[in-house]
Order: structure tokens, then sequence, then C-alpha cells
């Protein structure tokens, strides 16, 4: 029930915190107004981003100095939203398109349909709702497969201007990369056949073989709590489902989120007990781009906000509910400046 | 072994007898005790001298006649040998290849179907089944010409193997089609399963079937072309019993030509020349063949299996999306992939092939112009692989899946297109080297005809030639 209590505790908080947000969005609207209305008389929009950019360099040292002393209570904590141009965002708009780091391989988050070869899922629809608003409605945004382990060097490299692929939000990636606000709660769980006797991440696990992805979250905690388990580790977690329907493996160790996407591929497995840790998603951008990660922060603000009909529960029904049901909400976003 | 100590020890004698000069009975006397007991009744015989020419005219049809038994015997051996190579061996070596490339082939074609989405193309399907149907009954095939009973031999392991392994690879991968066809990623998961137990499992066991056959080749040309020793000591042995009865005769009766003798001794010459051109002609035949047929398959076997496996991981790039990676962080298939073009044509990616791959091997083995065309084309056509390879790269890297999967599979200038140029060339210069291998191993093969039968006929002729030389001598003792 921990991260049930949590996201209850943060549906209590949410309206703090949207008050906050209102007046930040209020703070970013007046406190800047010269600058916006110096850009709206220059369409060249040069000086004017750069205006906005320098109007929230304190801001920036902030959300700095809380990187520096991160914890995993604030690790979640992102800039303010603006939806101003800065030079991040006037790069995307130059370019014309907004190259995005995402999965092809997991099933209703980021995952390319047979049918129709295109890329369909929860991230994939996050992604276009950014691209949306910084390119307008017909924008081009360009997909690229990022594998796991090549999340943060792609970011590094500016290979990508954002990575939108299940990437969980922590203190150590947040020394990398800057992180967007929360869009998703998830943590670790266990998955097992529907008929199996194996009941969370307890005991139910002695004897038995679980799969787990190498280098993922999965492992660690399978290496630090066994809970008597025999550890089968494979190159990717889907190759865990793989393992569980030809008897090789009785449970995997994952992601609740990605648990669920493979729930959703076999309707005779189910998630079992609750998540054992708390991890919330995040869009992953270059650390220097704060312009750009106040503007997603901004975008994820308009998805989340209009109760049960926002992009983001029409999203959730869409993609997740079936197999993650009873989420009444986004995780509410929070701020270190 | 003791038919051949006393044959060389009878030999000694004969040839040894004529050097000193000294006295006709010189010899016997000296050598006494190198006769051995088993001449003691011929001794006793041989205090006369009609006793001594009967034993001798004895001595010399038997040792005539072990000749032309030897030489029948080993030729026929040998020529036994060759036919195993013609008939038997290379035909499952080329048998244990196809198997190799079949499995391979249908890993390449799952992937490449997996990549044209739910609506995989009729020719695909056709072309995973013929290789699964191809695979399956040349295992069936070979596994009737493994030793039956007890053990089974090195070929029989891996057979059994692959008889176990292949149901179960079919079974994955037609889990992964189903899954595909549901829209699942998982179908992809299935696929990349699959794909690794091929590459785990069933290719080494199919690799280990091929070398079990190629070391079976090689025991059959190893008999084929071993030198009929025996024959040959036989015939010196023969020859010279015949030369030093003759001079005996001469010393004795000033008799310069005995017909008999000269007949018999010009019989046995012709066999033993017979024998040794027959055998140094087989044998250059077959080791033509060996050089130019059978090392060449092999080379172009490895060649065409490594193509395909390229193929294969450049398929599996775009179905695993980098999902899977090595330890270094890059992606598994294509590190395999460059992995096999390497191996296939050498480092680089431009020019002629390098003298340790693969294709540089295939044309320095090359015995012609008409073997070494079709594997410039191949190489030609791995360089426009690569080029093409590295666009298929790029657009991918930029994002482009649909341009990039075009470029893979695409109906033109496609690496998929590239591929099957490469597979034409290795195929044409396959069987251009089968045709060498068996024109070059029939040409072996036919240097031991009529030998055995010659050699059989000749030496009985001069065991009658030698058996009435000496009567001619014992009459006139009458």
């Amino acid at each position: 029930m921990r991260a049930r209590g949590l996201g209850n505790l943060r549906a209590v908080l949410a309206p703090v915190a949207a008050g906050m947000s209102v007046m930040a969005v209020a703070a970013t609207i007046l406190v800047p107004a010269l600058g916006r209305d110096a850009r709206k008389s220059a369409p060249d929009g040069v000086s004017g981003p750069l205006a906005v950019h320098r109007a929230y360099g304190p801001g920036a040292g902030q959300a700095r100095s809380a990187a520096a002393k991160c914890t995993a209570g604030t690790a979640a904590e992102s800039l303010r939203p603006s939806p101003d141009d800065g030079p991040a965002v006037e790069r995307i708009k130059k370019k014309g398109q907004l190259v995005v780091g995402v999965d092809q391989n997991t099933y209703r988050w980021g995952y390319r349909d047979p049918g129709t070869g295109r890329l369909e899922g929860f991230d994939i629809d996050l992604a276009r709702a950014i691209a949306k608003d910084i390119l307008g409605p017909d924008a081009k945004v360009v997909f690229q497969a990022v594998p796991t382990n090549q999340r943060i060097p792609a970011v590094q490299k500016r290979t990508v201007d954002m990575v939108v692929r299940t990437m969980t939000i922590n203190c150590v990636r947040k020394e990398q990369v800057a992180f967007s606000t929360a869009y998703f709660q998830a943590g670790q769980q266990v998955l097992a056949p529907k008929a199996s006797s194996i009941r969370a991440f307890d005991d139910s696990l002695r004897g038995k073989r679980v799969c787990t992805a190498a280098g993922s979250t999965g492992e660690t905690a399978l290496a630090a709590q066994s809970h008597g388990a025999q550890v089968l580790r494979v190159p990717n977690q889907l190759d865990c489902l793989v393992r569980l329907q030809l008897g090789e493996a009785d449970a995997v160790v994952t992601d609740s989120a990605l648990a669920a996407a493979q729930a959703a591929q076999d309707p005779t497995v189910e998630l079992k007990g609750r998540p054992f840790t708390d991890e919330s998603y995040g869009v992953a951008m270059n650390k220097d781009d704060t312009d750009l990660v106040r503007r997603v922060n901004k975008v994820l603000d308009d998805y989340r906000g209009g109760g049960a009909d926002s992009p983001w529960m029409r999203a959730y029904r869409t993609w997740l509910k079936a197999d993650l049901p009873g989420i009444s909400g986004p995780p509410s976003p929070e701020y270190s400046d | 072994m003791s038919s051949t100590s006393s044959v060389t020890s009878v030999s000694a004698v004969p040839s040894a007898a004529p050097a000193p000069a000294g006295g006709a009975s010189g010899p016997a006397v000296r050598r006494r005790t190198a006769w051995a007991e088993g001449l003691d009744r011929l001794r006793a015989a041989a205090v006369t001298e009609p006793g001594r020419l009967r034993a001798i005219g004895a001595v010399l049809a038997l040792l005539v006649v072990l000749f032309g038994a030897a030489t029948a015997w080993q030729v026929s051996d040998r020529s036994a040998a060759a036919d195993d190579v013609v008939e038997r061996s290379q035909p499952l070596t080329a048998d244990a290849a196809s198997i190799y490339r079949s499995l391979a082939d249908a890993d390449t074609t799952a992937a490449g179907g997996f990549l044209a989405g739910g609506t995989e193309s009729p020719a695909t399907r056709a072309r995973y089944a013929a290789d699964i149907a191809t695979a399956s009954d040349l295992l069936v095939k070979a596994s009737a010409n493994t030793r039956g009973s007890g053990t089974p031999d090195a070929a029989g392991v891996q057979i059994a193997r692959l008889g176990r392994l292949l149901p179960r690879y079919t079974g994955l991968v037609e889990t992964a089609r189903t899954n595909n066809r549901l829209g699942l990623p998982l179908g992809g998961a299935y696929l990349r399963y699959a794909n690794d137990q091929m590459r785990k499992e069933l290719l080494p066991a199919a690799r280990a079937l091929y070398d079990a056959e190629t070391v079976r080749l090689s025991a059959d040309y190893g008999r084929a072309k071993a030198w009929p020793l025996f024959a040959l000591a036989a015939g010196v042995a023969a020859i010279g019993a015949l030369v030093w009865a003759q001079r005996r005769n001469y010393r004795r009766t000033n008799r310069v030509f005995d017909r008999g003798l000269l007949a018999a001794t010009a019989a046995s010459v012709v066999v033993l020349l017979w024998l040794v051109a027959g055998h140094a002609v087989a044998r250059a035949g077959l080791s033509d063949s060996y050089e130019h047929g059978a090392r060449s398959l092999r080379v172009l076997n490895e060649a065409r299996i490594d193509a395909l496996q390229a193929r294969g991981d450049e398929n599996l790039t775009l179905v695993a999306r980098g999902a899977v990676l090595t330890g270094d962080q890059k992606d598994f298939y294509e590190v395999g992939f460059r992995a096999g073009m390497q191996d296939l044509a050498g480092a680089g990616s431009e020019g002629g092939a390098a003298a340790g791959s693969r294709l540089g091997a295939a044309l320095a083995l090359a015995g012609d112009d008409a073997g070494r065309r079709p594997v410039r084309d191949a190489v030609a056509a791995v360089r426009e692989w690569q080029a093409r390879h590295a666009e298929a790269r790029e657009a991918d890297d930029r994002g482009d899946y649909g341009q990039a999967l075009a470029k893979v599979i695409g109906p033109d200038a496609s690496t998929g297109a590239s591929f099957d140029r490469v597979d034409a060339g290795l195929q044409q210069a396959l069987v251009h080297e089968q045709d060498r291998f068996r024109s070059a191993a029939d040409g072996g093969r036919g240097a031991f005809g009529g030998l055995a039968v010659g050699a059989g006929v000749l030496a009985v002729l001069a065991a009658a030639g030698a058996v009435l030389g000496i009567g001619r001598r014992l009459s006139e003792y009458r």
C-alpha cells in the first residue's frame, strides 16, 4: 500500500501544488512581460528568448544547488514551467523537427505497430504533445530508438533533443541529465502467472526462478534481497516474458509499467503484490537546456490538467488502464525553485 | 606381418647372392643361418641341382603370384577408397554443408519476413519452409549413413542433436510470427530467442556435423592416396628374385636367355611400372580434386554461411532495435554484421577481398578463371552491400525507420539485393568447383581402372613363365 499511499498524499497535495504552479505561471507572464512584448514586436525572436533565459538565471542556479543536495525525496523536483523560447527551444524550431529518443519494444509505452509500421504508446503520445507545443500542429517528430543504456549519452551528446522512454528519475542520473517533472509513478513489481503461488516480492519467491534484465533496477533489488529465488538474467526485460512462457522462469521482476506491458501481451500472467520501490518517470534533457526543461514542464502541466478528460487521462485510458487499473490521475509536479 | 617379413627375408638373399662372384654354393653356405626353418625341407631336397631348381621355381612362382595378389588387393582397396571419396563422403560433406546453409538461411529468412510486418510475403514463407524441409530431409539421409548400432559416431551425435533442436527452433519462430501478427513486441523477443538458439545451438551442431563429415572425407582421401607399399615391396622382391635366378642359370649353364623367366620378368616389370604410374596419376587427380574441389568447396560453403549470418544480423538489427547490446554498449547485431563482413572480405569496405578472408581464400583456391569470376562478382556485391548497409544504418540512426527498412528489404538498390548477388555468385562458384572436383576425382579414379585385374592376369602369366622357364632347365637333367 506504500506507493498507493504516496499517491494519495500526492493527490491531497495536488491542489496546493497546482495553486503554486498557477502562481508560477502568473509570474512567468507578468515578470518578463517586457521581454515578451519586445519579442512580439521583433519577429526575428533572437533577443527575446535570450532575455527570458537570463530572467530565469537565478532559478537555474537554484535548480543546480537543489541537484547538488539531491535525495530520494527531492529527486523528482524540476524547474518551474515556462512557455518561453530559450536557446534550446529556438534550436529545435530552427531545425523544424523534434528528435526524441524512444523505446520501440515496450508495448503500450513505445512500440512499433507491425500492422501500421507506426510508433505508438503512452510515451509516444507525450512526445507528440511536446512537439506540437513547440513546433505547432503539424510538428515533425523524429523518433529514434535508444537502447536503455544509451539514453544518457544520447542526451549528453545531443543526438536527441530529449528522451521519453520510461526513464526513472534518480539522483545519479540527475548529475548527468536534467529531468522534467514526473509524468508517471511506477515501481519494481513482480509478474507471475495468475495460477502461480507467488504472491509478491516476498518469501513466496523461495526456490523459484526469477527473471530480470541485466543491469536493471530489478537485478539490483534481487541482489540486495533475493528471497531465496534463483535469478535468471536476460538482455532485455521482454525476454523475461519469453522465458516465463517457455517455462524457463517462474516470475519476472521489473518496473511496474514494463510488467504491465508484459501482462498486456499475455492474458495468463498478472502483476503480483504492490510495487516495492518508488520510481517516477521523467523526460530527460540536456542539463544546459534549462529553457527546454521549463517548456516541457509547461507542456506537462497542460497535459495533466483537465481532470478526468485531461490528455494524460485519455492516454492512460488508451494505453495503460487495462493492465494498470486504479490510477486516478497523474503524479503531481514538484519544483526545486 | 609375418608373411611380409618372410618375403623380405627371402628377397634379401637372392638380391644379395649374385654379388659374391666366388662360388655358386658360397652364398647358400655362408647364409645358411639366414634361411629360415621354413625352408628346411627345401634344403633337404636341395642337395641335388634338380632339387634346387624345383625349389627356386616354386619360390619364384610364389613371389610373382604374391606380387600380383598384393597389387590387386591394395589397388582395389585404394580404388574403393577413391569411390568412397566421390560417391559417399564428398556427397555427405556437401549434404552437411547444405544442412548448415539451410538452417542459416531459414533463420535469415525468418528475420527478413518479420521485418515485412504482419504481412509476410508468400515467397518468404515458402523459402523458410523449403529451408526447414531441406534440412530435415538431409538429416534423415545423413543419419542413414552413420554407424547403425552401438555408440553413434561423431556425425551421429550431431545429427541426433539437430533432430532434437530443430522442432524447438521452428516452434519458437512460429510463436514469434503469431505474436507479431497480433501486433505484440513479444514476437520480436521470440524471434531474438529463436535466433539465439540457432546461433548458439543449431549452427554449432551443424558445423560439427560438417566437420565430422569432412574428417571422414579426409580419411577416405588418405586411404585412396596412400602408396601401396606392400605391393611395391613384393614387386621389387619378385623382380629381384627373377633376375637372380637368371644370373644363376647364366653362371651355371652359360645360357644367356631363358624365355620363360624373361617373360616372367617382363610381365612383373610391366605390373610394377603400371602400379607406380597408375597410382601416381590417381594420386595427382585426387590431390587436384582435394585442392581445387574439396578445399575450395569448404571455403565457399563457409563464405556462404558467413554471408547468411551477416544478413541475418542485419535483419535483426532492425527487429531488435537496440534491445540487445554488447559489453561495450554497441548494438549486438550490428557488431555481428561487421564481424561477418570482416570474415567474408577482410577489414575495410572497399577494393578486393583481403588474403586472409574467406573470399580471398576462395579466390586463391579457384583453379581457373571460370572459378574466379563468380567469386570476384561476390566480392563486388559484398562491397556494394557494405555501402548500402551504411546508408541503411545512417537512415535508421536519423530516426527514419521506414527508409532504413526499404534500404534493407526493399525491392531495388537494397542490401537484400546485394546479399542475393553475393549468394548467387557463391552458388555459381560452388557448382563450378563441384564439377571440377568431380572431373579431377573421376580422372584420378580412372587411373586405377583395370589395374587390379591386369595385375592379376599378368602375375599368373609371369608365374607360368617362371615355372616353364625353370622346367626347361629341369628337363635338361632328364
